[in-house]
């Protein structure tokens, strides 16, 4: 227990460290590296806090693919050659910084150290949900449509970027590096696995649509970048139709929900687990298909280049 | 000091490393890392008191899983708007008021 205690120190201390050494860090590539560590370092603490769902997710986000998508904005923006700041100006604003946290600290100081939340009646209520797994149960049952509004932001998000990159000019194809290359083709089938065992494990135990998305996704990232290994390439209606899918998938079984007199993503209860997975399924593509878009361009646009269409590739 | 209230105090801490980089900064990708850093610091105040009964409450860490995508989309979408604002008018910041 004590190796416990000491890890959880150590990371709680680690990780404000690392992030302010983040923001202070002139030279903005490394302040993208500390980003990176700082995921990693965050995904333990997921874990070490008893959240494993949200440790995956973490590790393949937070330690991966926002990273990349802050690389690849540096090498279009360039860095940041500002002069630092008069030293009482940089003061003055950790003060402020300081002054605006110091509140939500003195509240998390008055918050009682054991306190039981929603969990017990969560757990009391989940064998009537189509999954056994708590945090499935909440999300795509208890707050089902919270889920559902998230995933439209999702696709606003990825029609915003693929707007903002209108126009812009076709990014070099990175030179494939033999061990980048070998290593891609070995990972590759075995993360699509991986996102197969999330998906499906999903409704009993840690995984699920958004924990195999977001694998999915970086593997669809990961095969882009490392330009050694071609993607299948479909058209972009179909990338499209991926992208909007898991939200059609779930608006009809809100919709078929309510029209039936039940109330809006309230599953039928002999057919609750069938849809749920339904709709994990149809998640996990389109999140998968969102990670990719976010960093990529609207593929109707490259075709219209002359390019040889979209490039994706099949999820699961 | 219990373990939960530890990482929540942590989580704090980094929330303030990320409004110190929203403020320090004009460059708007070091204000994107900035809010990224505030983003994570609030996640995990949020996970960490979930963490006070055993087992963790499952209700935050829905909210987070699904936090943590939404929060991707919206990096991914501040950054795409910021290359766009250094291909308009060849620089990614913040504007000057009233002079350097």
């Amino acid at each position: 227990m004590t190796a416990g205690l000491a890890l959880d120190v150590l990371l709680a201390v680690a990780l404000p460290l690392v992030g302010l050494a983040a923001v202070l860090r002139r030279d903005l590539v490394q302040s993208v590296m500390l980003l990176f560590s700082l995921g990693v370092l965050l995904a333990i603490a997921w874990a070490r806090l008893g959240a494993p769902d949200i440790a995956m997710v973490e590790a393949a986000l937070g330690a991966g693919v926002t990273g990349v998508l802050f690389l690849s904005a540096l090498a279009r923006v360039g860095p940041d050659d500002a002069a630092p700041r008069a030293a009482s100006v940089r003061v003055a604003l950790a003060a402020l910084a300081a002054a605006a946290v110091a509140p939500v600290a003195l509240a998390v100081e008055a918050l009682p150290r054991a306190f039981e939340g929603l969990g017990r009646e969560v757990l009391a209520r989940v064998p009537e949900t189509g999954a056994t797994h708590p945090v499935t149960s909440v999300l795509l049952d208890f707050r089902g449509y919270d889920t559902l509004l998230e995933i439209a932001v999702l696709l606003l998000a990825v029609l915003g970027a693929w707007a903002a990159r209108g126009g812009a000019p076709s990014p070099r194809p990175p030179a494939p590096g033999p061990i980048l290359t070998a290593a891609v083709r070995l990972l590759l089938p075995l993360m699509v696995v991986v996102a197969g065992v999330l998906l499906w494990v999903g409704s009993s135990a840690p995984g699920g649509a958004f924990q195999a998305g977001t694998v999915l996704g970086t593997t669809l990232v990961l095969a882009t970048l490392s330009g050694g290994v071609a993607l299948p390439r479909v058209p972009p209606w179909v990338v499209r139709s991926m992208l909007a899918l898991g939200f059609a998938v779930f608006l009809a079984v809100a919709g078929a929900t309510a029209a039936s007199g039940r109330a809006l993503l309230r599953y039928p209860g002999a057919h609750a687990a069938g849809l749920l997975l339904a709709i994990e399924a149809a998640l996990t593509i389109s999140i998968a298909v969102v990670v990719w878009a976010l960093f990529e361009r609207d593929p109707e646009e490259r075709r219209a280049e002359g390019e040889a269409g979209g490039r994706e590739g099949e999820a699961a | 000091m219990t373990s939960a209230h530890l990482f929540a105090f942590s989580g704090v801490a980094l929330l303030g490393a990320g409004l110190l980089g929203v403020l320090a900064h004009r460059h708007l990708v070091r204000r994107v890392v900035g809010l990224n850093l505030a983003g994570s610091g609030v996640f995990l105040v949020i996970v960490a008191l979930a963490r006070r009964s055993d087992p963790p409450d499952p209700v935050p860490h829905a909210l987070v899983l699904t936090g943590l995508v939404v929060g991707l989309s919206a990096t991914a979408l501040a950054l795409a708007l910021a290359v766009r604002l250094h291909r308009e008018t060849g620089a990614a910041r913040v504007p000057e008021e009233d002079g350097p």
